[in-house]
């Protein structure tokens, strides 16, 4: 089988880049799954174990990296609709570049509610 | 003279090749969709209950899970958030790595690893959901949820 040129792009714009980041932010969210059902198992463990564990998950460096993954998360649910929506409603590969915008936009509001309350449990005084 | 020349039907149907492979692509396409829907419920109310209600992920400990787990309700949501998670998360794995991966080798390997990651999470996560003791005789009071000394 030929291989195709590498560094080639598809077609480039929103279809394209949708689909990339559709596929990082799965694959990630894929491997912390794994990595999160590993560490919740540890309450089968003892007590002790978990809260240790879970300790290192609630220091600044982790609170930032759990919002890039909330943000990866609601990127993917937002765009795997647009996706459904271009698959089964009838007007919708006409309108899949609008719709990845309107994905950005409920991406933006939902980290703007996220955010602030996310970042204050992480950086605040307990 | 009357001899029967034969001559094929001409209006005999096409019959397409029958393919060996069965339907297993189509399902696992709408079975993407299907389950996706049904996870941004269940990931997004997740998400909410353990990281925006109170003091979010400051607040999750033994005694916080021992909390939601000891409700049917909550164990239910998680094996279902983990089943459909697994299966979705695993196959699209799949389907990237059967993109990418060129030699029948390196696919085997790879998609081998992918279902053996599957397997021991998801046999795991059952198993503790369903196993899970919230009060755990011995374990210091304090670590513990509030239904434990109730």
């Amino acid at each position: 089988m030929p291989t195709a040129p590498a560094g080639t792009l598809y077609r480039g714009r929103e279809g394209m880049w949708s689909w990339v980041a559709h596929r990082v932010t799965g694959v990630s969210i894929f491997f912390f799954l794994l990595v999160h059902v590993l560490d919740t198992s540890l309450v089968r463990v003892s007590p002790e174990a978990y809260n240790a564990v879970i300790g290192t998950y609630q220091t600044p460096i982790m609170g930032l990296g759990e919002a890039g993954l909330v943000a990866a998360i609601v990127f993917h649910a937002f765009n795997g609709l647009r996706i459904a929506l271009v698959d089964f409603w009838s007007k919708g590969p006409r309108y899949q570049r609008v719709m990845l915008w309107v994905v950005l936009g409920l991406l933006v509001v939902t980290m703007a509610g996220f955010l602030p309350r996310h970042l204050m449990n992480v950086f605040g005084a307990s | 003279m009357t001899t029967q020349t034969d001559i094929p039907t001409p209006r005999s149907p096409y019959v397409r090749r029958k393919t060996t492979r069965g339907n297993f692509e189509l399902y696992s396409w709408v079975f993407m969709r299907a389950s996706g829907v049904v996870l941004v419920v269940l990931v997004f109310g997740h998400l909410f209950v353990n990281l925006m209600v109170g003091d979010g992920v400051k607040a999750i400990d033994f005694a916080f899970v021992g909390g939601k787990w000891s409700s049917p309700f909550w164990q239910i949501w998680d094996l279902l958030m983990l089943w459909l998670a697994m299966i979705h998360g695993t196959n699209g794995v799949r389907t990237i790595i059967n993109d990418y991966a060129q030699r029948d080798l390196t696919r085997g390997v790879l998609k081998s690893l992918l279902y053996l990651a599957f397997t021991i999470t998801v046999v795991l996560g059952t198993l503790v959901i369903f196993t899970f003791e919230p009060c755990p005789p011995g374990a210091p009071a304090e670590l513990l949820a509030s239904i434990c000394t109730a």
